[in-house]
């Protein structure tokens, strides 16, 4: 039966020597079991057009060759000659460094003093050595973290879904719980669709090579955070930096990139920059940003991670804050493990956007999906944030304390942090640094005595930590890398009332104080 | 004759639906390896005009997906404007990255991202869903479907919503509360971050140990930690995507050896040390030598003995990852160091995963203590990665003290063991019943090769209608010519459970054609002690050699397979 069909379809074309031998090879190949199957799948998927199998017998030959072209070799040419006893002995020789070098002096003071909180992390923690001091050091930002309906929440969702969903997402790991996340984010967001990864830190360094591959331009503000570095780098795009949040600059960057590109294949082109800095703590100017991005036509990746939940009415991020319609970004990456105490990160976009992720971006496709409690926990903060707008308002209220308690009142450090951000990033005056020639190491350290200072006095900060080096980097290279300036890391929270907010700007204020005219800092070159 | 496609139907909901009860204490095994060279398991072939017509059922699926798409782009460019160049912008996707989604995989995309709700235990339960444009995109129909679980990596049962695990997390949500909110490097450490560390570093062996929140960011963050310009990598070919994230981004050469084969690795092992960096000629700083444990795709063992021995002779670092076989694997379940009675002293570094025989999400790097220190100031995830949640962190700790024997002494032992057990039952029985397999005897991943890509949604559908949740994969996942379906055994089956998914392999496998085994790769009967070395020894030695292969391929009836495995499993396999 199958074989009168297809010779009805090759029939009017062919010869009938031709077609004898198809009708042979047809007639054996239904011999061979399983054929039934192809060819009701054959029969199932196509239609009697015998234009198409002439086309099919072209492509069928392109297809031979497509798979059987040979693929380059990578053989190395400079290649010495040794016989099996050289070999032998320089294996013998050959001594490796060990594989850990020794820590630093710095580092092992940061290994030692880092904070061990026992019990749980709220606006007042616990400490190992059984202190309780305030907690300025946590992106714990609304104290959602001890709230105590969201636990109840998060306990019944480990009781119907356990804890880890043991699978990724692409093979039985994408729970119904998940799926609502994504939807509620999408919308918070306004965009048509929303991925969930079970990391925050590392999602946009899966975004950008799920998008950007060799030859692609990417244009990118010369601050932003590691995992957006990571990500460039793994992408192999061609990566082209502006000065930080310089929209002049940027336009240079991009007229550059237009022209270079002229003539030759349209590539694709981002620019990828932040809402809210990581490194420096100031925001983006997004409608100067739109304009010169549709100018141009790049595609814009957003890193909201610092600025989801946190900016805007209802914590819609820099979109809501500067009135911007998030249509225009392509794509919004957030973080759900800070301010909404849960875990993860997303990427919203179009439809097309998110389904191109759940096959080709490495930290979802091969990684275990996220617990469902930390989804269900996302959920509800998202929720809380548009119905209570209220809550936002009370962490603004308490930025809006700490700030003069710390800039302008301080004499030596200033804040690089816009307005709105709950997370203060100080750092020394410039004039301090120049007076007592402060390199980059000094300043890390006088920063950590400041931490530890603030912490005697029962104020829990941080520093914002530099950026791992590559390891075995020349100076040279490393001189090139851009480094945010050493800071102090004061995280604002809606947890603590007014006055213990204003209580510990001024303890921090003095901690610096104290430092800065300690006899060890106080060596004027 | 129509064969019923419920085999068994699945007991109520609430009964045993993430553990089943243990049947009977003959269903209990402990694996671990005796003798010295490991062997690599052999690997069957179907007959040649199987290869063939997969070859030719991909160039049919090529060529199709190429007319559709020439006719397409010219008649239907709606659907393809993703694809075209649009007001100056250029396509997001590259058409020739895109063909496979388009044209093969969206055929079969309903085996993919099956929405599930509740425990991913025993039996997992699927939302139902239709497609109606071609799996373009799917609606929930609103009703559900209980399923026998054989794709989580639940090797030792630990998912559950209920028993030790699961009351400590409650507990320990209402003590922590939900997160921590900070990165390590902040003050994202508690009590129980280093609790958890410390019981992981005893449990695998070493001095230290720090955990992420994420197995993946585990790996691709680790490597830039270890290695840089002027060291090495040597990776097998297979490994996991994450390693190779972490090696990329590290700035060391790459090299890739065949996977397991030790003298391909000695090979580039001498090549290598003796040639010194590219170029400069000058000596390697390091060198490291990343594999996995167990494959998870392929369900082979890491030839621990063969990598520690190169390890002595040329003086290379050896990164174990552990994703799949901690817990799952030796004894005691310590991975496969404990498998192979191999002090954890000949790893250098062991990395692993708690998303898999723990229940939890992230993962650990184990190592010396002087290595540990130094990576929690450098390691770019401990300084801006979110630290695991405190449920997260119980699952993990509670989990540990009970394959430990720490908490309901007993417990522990009885999971591993029925893990052990149900993995050898289930490879026995698949071999028997004529299926090709891959992997070692004792791994719970065991690979079901299909090759045809058409075999591939029809075995899923074909054991979904028979109520069992199974994964598929094909190109370019795997090789081309080998598309397979993905078993993972968990301690929370019960010997009925993998009775039945036998029998529904026993039917899909006569009306896909699926049984196209040999025998050189076992499914014989049963041999006694020591006789299974000598008569797989002899079998390879064959191969080798190229001379004549006798073996009656194994066809085994459905009850005999049942009535003998118990009792066979414990011989010595071939
Ligand atoms: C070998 C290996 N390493 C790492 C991972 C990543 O682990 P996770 O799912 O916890 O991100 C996996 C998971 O699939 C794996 O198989």
């Amino acid at each position: 039966m199958n074989t009168t069909y297809l010779s009805t379809l090759h029939g009017t074309e062919l010869p009938t020597s031709a077609l004898h031998f198809i009708d042979t090879v047809v007639a054996s190949f239904h011999r061979i079991p399983g054929s039934a199957i192809v060819i009701r799948y054959i029969r199932s998927s196509y239609q009697n057009d015998p234009i198409r199998s002439l086309v099919e017998l072209f492509l069928f030959i392109f297809a031979v060759r497509y798979l059987l072209a040979p693929t380059y070799s990578t053989k190395k040419n400079k290649h010495v000659h040794l016989t099996e006893e050289e070999i032998e002995e320089l294996v013998e020789d050959w001594t490796p460094e060990p594989i850990a070098t020794q820590e630093t002096d710095f580092e092992r003071v940061e290994n030692e003093r880092r904070p061990v909180v026992v019990g749980p992390s709220g606006p007042k923690v616990k400490l190992q050595n059984g202190r309780t001091v305030t907690n300025l050091a946590s992106y714990n930002h609304y104290n959602f973290a001890n709230h105590p309906e969201l636990a109840q929440k998060a306990i019944n969702t480990v009781r119907t879904y356990g804890v880890g969903p043991c699978s990724p997402p692409g093979f039985y790991g994408t729970q119904d719980v998940h799926m609502k996340s994504e939807a509620d984010i999408a919308s918070h967001v306004g965009l048509p669709a929303a991925i969930i990864y079970a990391q925050s830190f590392s999602t946009i360094s899966s975004v950008i090579p799920a998008f950007c591959k060799r030859g692609d331009v990417i244009v990118a503000d010369k601050a932003v955070n590691f995992p957006i570095r990571k990500g460039m780098q793994i992408s192999r795009s061609t990566v082209r930096w502006y000065e930080h949040n310089d929209m002049k600059d940027l336009e240079r960057v991009l007229q550059r990139v237009v022209k270079e590109g002229r003539g030759k294949p349209l590539t694709r082109r981002f620019i990828v920059t932040e809402g809210l800095f990581e490194n420096v703590g100031d925001m983006v100017d997004l409608p100067a940003l739109i304009e010169l991005k549709l100018k141009y036509k790049f595609r814009l990746l957003l890193d909201e991670t610092w600025s989801y939940g946190i900016l805007g009415r209802s914590g819609k991020g820099v979109t809501e804050h500067q009135n911007v319609d998030p249509v225009n970004i392509d794509m919004i990456i957030g973080g759900l493990a800070g301010a909404l105490s849960s875990g993860g990160g997303f990427c919203a976009g179009t439809e097309e956007i998110v389904e191109h992720q759940r096959l080709s971006a490495a930290a979802y496709t091969f990684s275990a999906a996220l617990p469902a409690l930390l989804a269900t926990t996302a959920s509800e903060t998202v929720t809380l944030l548009q119905e209570q707008p209220g809550i936002i308002q009370g962490l603004r209220e308490n930025i809006r304390t700490m700030w003069p308690q710390l800039d302008p009142r301080s004499e030596w450090v200033r804040c690089t942090s816009a307005p709105d951000n709950p997370v203060m990033l100080l750092v020394l005056k410039e004039q301090v640094v120049e007076e007592r020639k402060l390199s980059i190491l000094d300043q890390e350290n006088l920063l950590q005595d400041c931490v530890d200072e603030a912490l005697l006095n029962g104020v829990l900060i941080t520093r914002l930590k530099a950026m791992p080096i590559a390891l075995g980097a020349s100076p040279r290279e490393l001189s090139k890398e851009w480094q945010p300036p050493p800071a102090l890391k004061v995280c604002v929270t809606s947890g603590l009332s007014k006055k213990e907010t204003e209580k510990a700007g001024i303890t921090i204020r003095h901690a610096i104080t104290t430092v800065m005219k300690s006899r060890k800092w106080q060596r004027v070159a | 004759m129509q064969k019923p496609l419920t085999l068994f139907s699945p007991p109520s909901p609430a009964e045993h639906a993430a553990f089943g009860p243990l049947g009977s204490r003959q269903h209990l095994y402990s694996s671990r390896f005796v003798g010295t060279e490991f062997p690599e398991p052999i690997e069957d072939e179907p007959p040649y005009y199987f290869l063939i017509t997969t070859y030719i059922s991909y160039l049919i699926l090529i060529i199709f997906g190429h007319v559709r798409d020439f006719f397409g782009k010219r008649f239907m460019q709606d659907s393809y404007k993703h694809l075209r160049e649009r007001d100056g912008y250029a396509p997001l996707n590259s058409d020739f990255d895109n063909f496979y989604i388009r044209r093969l995989q969206l055929r079969i995309n309903d085996c993919f991202r099956r929405p599930v709700t509740g425990v991913p235990g025993r039996f997992i339960t699927l939302l139902d869903r239709e497609s109606d444009d071609f799996n373009l995109s799917f609606k929930l129909k609103g009703t559900t479907t209980e399923t026998l679980n054989m794709s989580s990596y639940n090797y030792l049962g630990f998912a559950q919503s209920e028993g030790e695990c699961a009351d400590a997390a409650e507990q320990s949500i209402r003590k922590y509360g939900i997160s921590f909110c900070s990165p390590r490097a902040d003050c994202g450490t508690s009590d129980l971050h280093l609790q958890v560390e410390n019981q992981v570093a005893n449990f695998v062996g070493k001095e230290a140990a720090t955990i992420h929140s994420m197995g993946f960011v585990t790996n691709a963050t680790i490597f830039p930690a270890l290695v840089g310009k002027g060291c090495l990598i040597i990776s097998d070919q297979l490994n996991h995507s994450s390693i190779r994230f972490g090696a990329r981004l590290s700035g060391a050469v790459i090299d890739m050896f065949k996977h397991n084969d030790m003298s391909e690795l000695e090979r580039l092992l001498r090549e290598r040390i003796s040639q010194g960096q590219p170029r400069t000629h000058r000596p390697w700083r390091k060198i490291l030598v990343a594999v996995e444990g167990l494959y998870s795709m392929e369900g082979t063992l890491a030839n621990l003995p063969g990598l520690v021995a190169l390890r002595k002779k040329y003086k290379f670092a050896l990164y174990v990852d552990e994703a799949h076989s901690i817990g799952a694997i030796g004894p005691r379940g310590r991975g496969i160091c404990d498998y192979f009675g191999i002090p954890p002293s000949e790893v250098d570094i062991l990395m692993g995963t708690f998303t898999k025989s723990f229940g939890a999400n992230g993962g650990y790097v184990a190592g010396s203590q002087a290595l540990i220190d130094k990576i929690r100031v450098t390691n770019a995830g401990n300084i801006f990665g979110e630290t695991p949640t405190p449920a997260v962190l119980t699952q993990i700790s509670v989990s540990l003290k009970i394959i430990n024997g720490d908490l309901v002494p007993g417990q522990g032992e009885e999971r591993l063991q029925r893990l052990a057990f149900n993995s050898r039952y289930l490879r026995l029985g698949l071999k028997r019943l004529g299926f090709i397999v891959y992997g070692h005897d004792d791994s719970p991943i065991i690979p079901l090769l299909l090759y045809h890509p058409a075999k591939i949604p029809a075995f899923s559908h074909e054991m979904l209608k028979r109520k069992i949740a199974v994964v598929v994969v094909g190109y370019p996942a795997t090789p081309l010519i080998s598309s397979r379906a993905r078993f993972c055994v968990s301690a929370a089956h019960t010997k009925d459970d993998l009775d039945r998914l036998l029998a529904a392999c026993d039917q899909a496998g006569d009306v896909l054609q699926l049984k196209f085994s040999s025998g050189v790769a076992g499914g014989q009967e049963a041999m006694h002690d020591g006789l299974m070395n000598e008569k797989q020894n002899e079998m390879r030695a064959r191969l080798e050699s190229g001379s004549e292969v006798v073996v009656t391929p194994p066809r085994w009836r459905l009850e005999d397979v049942i009535r003998c495995g118990v009792a066979d499993v414990k011989q010595p396999l071939y």
